[in-house]
């Protein structure tokens, strides 16, 4: 994929070809500008690929499809809009009517721990629940494919984690067999949470972004606190960050 | 909204010094023997406005016409205008320089040519007041229609939304606040263009009153006169901003 910029071309990624299968979670993982954005939009259809094909679910893409939910780093959620409206826009943005919708919107949000928030302003709400209504907006239409850059990427440290927790639940670690989960791609920069909440890490290299690990992450679900303290986690975890930087000691990097 | 105390609690100083003001006006026109034509004290300021032979309220609702005419024309052909430019880049290629080459005329310069073409009337007033408050609602609508985050038309592409579904949902709302904004600058202009309009042709009016008053001497009427019109330039004006309040909450505390 190069993109024309007024600086001349700029090859954000190139040679890249994996599969995702449906139901699996991957992350992807990559310094910044190795062009995991562009990727993201090229799979969405937003942007063209310059070379190559993208298929979800056996069809080309070739213009944006509607079978995706979308999150971003920041919840971008509309500022005159209830909570609730905000939820509900994909319904209206795809034509369908909004009120028909309106009880799953309310039962997204409650299990997205928004319960009684709805008619609230959007800043009215701290940066974390801003960012889980973005989330319950990109359910709405129950996509088969959830793509997410960077969502908790503006969040504390602390609330991130709290957020990656939330976001399993939401998946359905628990209570969802396999097939029946979404099929997500989540793009981050920080390994350990790629690690916490994959099936599978694929590793960028610096741009033009191309594959430099692809690494499946056999930790048992549903994933919890306590997995972030055993020494599979920390293993993975070096294994990444060796892939990552090219580098085979985590103290040299410092 | 703030309670009636917490305004009070704010303005009182404004208050005092305006007081202050007026008082140290009178007692230097008293006592310093300064000469009613140039320079009236408040008492007959006062009295010109209450007990004079001017009718007021005729030229009060001509000046009050002319200046919400010029709002209106403004507001409706600037956001109109702002629209087309936001919508289609053709349309902006065709229209921006045109009107800014408009902006930069010295619009005053233009009044007399009003009065050849159009005669004597109120509507060549408003016409100079939408000629010069127009441009800022333009400009705004357009930036305000263009300024939606690209991640958020993202979304609305990814669901195939049309691309007046996207100005009716997305990219209005958005640019309310910037017009709302932009007319406020419209009301004060509005006011400047009515006055103007009215100095170079009019028979009826608060500008026509001050140039009459100049002939005549009777300065304290035309002061008189200044005070309705800073009072209906007050009052669009707060209206503005209730409009904005009302309409665009979210947006409170941005300008
Ligand atoms: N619209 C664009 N025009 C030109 N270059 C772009 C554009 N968007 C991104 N790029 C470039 O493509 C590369 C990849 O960007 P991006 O996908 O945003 O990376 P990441 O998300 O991994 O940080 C970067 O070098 C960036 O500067
Ligand atoms: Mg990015």
């Amino acid at each position: 994929m190069t993109y024309q910029a007024a600086s001349g071309p700029v090859e954000a990624l190139a040679g890249i070809s994996a599969s995702i299968g449906a139901g699996e979670f991957v992350s992807l993982v990559g310094p910044s500008g190795c062009g995991k954005s562009t990727l993201l939009r090229i799979v969405a259809g937003l942007r063209p690929a310059t070379r190559g094909t993208i298929t979800v679910a056996g069809r080309r893409v070739t213009q944006p499809i509607p079978d995706i939910g979308m999150v971003f780093q920041a919840p971008i959620l509309l500022k005159w809009r209830s909570i609730l409206e905000n939820v509900l826009l994909p319904a209206e943005l795809a034509g369908k009517d909004p009120a028909k919708l309106r009880p799953r919107a309310e039962q997204l949000l409650e299990m997205a721990g928004l319960a009684g928030f709805g008619p609230k302003l959007p800043r009215e709400l701290s940066g974390g629940m801003q960012q889980r209504a973005a989330l319950c907006r990109a359910l709405l239409l129950d996509p088969p494919l959830l793509l997410m850059d960077e969502p908790f990427g503006a969040l504390d440290a602390m609330t991130r984690d709290d957020m990656a927790l939330e976001l399993l639940r939401i998946w359905g670690e628990k209570d969802l067999a396999r097939e029946a989960r979404k099929t997500v791609l989540f793009v981050t920069h920080s390994i350990p949470e790629a690690v916490f909440l994959s099936d599978r890490v694929i590793v960028m290299s610096a741009r033009p972004g191309r594959i430099a690990a692809d690494l499946a992450i056999d930790l048992p679900r549903p994933r919890t606190v306590e997995l972030r303290a055993t020494e599979a986690f920390g293993k993975l975890n070096l294994e990444l960050f060796r892939a990552l930087t090219g580098k085979t000691s985590m103290g040299t990097a410092l | 909204m703030k309670k009636f105390g917490a305004i009070s609690r704010q303005y009182w100083p404004t208050l005092l010094l305006f007081a202050f003001l007026l008082a140290s006006w009178q007692a230097a026109v008293t006592f310093g023997n300064i000469r009613e034509y140039l320079l009236p004290a408040p008492l007959s300021v006062w009295n010109a406005l209450w007990h004079g032979d001017t009718a007021w309220a005729g030229h009060l609702w001509t000046t009050t016409l002319e200046i919400i005419g010029a709002f209106l024309m403004a507001a409706v052909v600037g956001v109109a205008l702002g629209v087309a430019i936001a919508w289609s880049p053709v349309l902006a290629n065709a229209l921006v320089p045109f009107l800014v080459f408009v902006n930069t005329l010295p619009k005053v310069a233009i009044a007399p040519l009003f009065l050849i073409w159009m005669g004597y009337g109120i509507f060549p007033n408003m016409l100079m007041g939408a000629l010069i408050g127009f441009f800022p609602v333009v400009i705004n609508t357009a930036v305000g229609l263009s300024q939606v985050e690209p991640d958020m038309l993202d979304l609305g592409r990814v669901f195939n939304a049309p691309k007046w579904k996207i100005f009716v949902k997305i990219r209005i709302p958005n640019a309310l606040p910037y017009i709302l904004s932009a007319l406020k600058i419209t009301a004060t202009a509005a006011v400047v263009g009515a006055i103007v309009g009215e100095f170079v042709a009019s028979q009826r009016g608060l500008g026509y009153v001050i140039v009459t008053t100049q002939s005549s001497m009777n300065t304290s009427v035309a002061f008189a006169a200044l005070v309705w019109i800073s009072v209906v330039g007050l009052v669009l004006y707060g209206a503005v901003v209730l409009l904005a309040h009302l309409w665009a909450p979210w947006a409170e505390g941005v300008d």
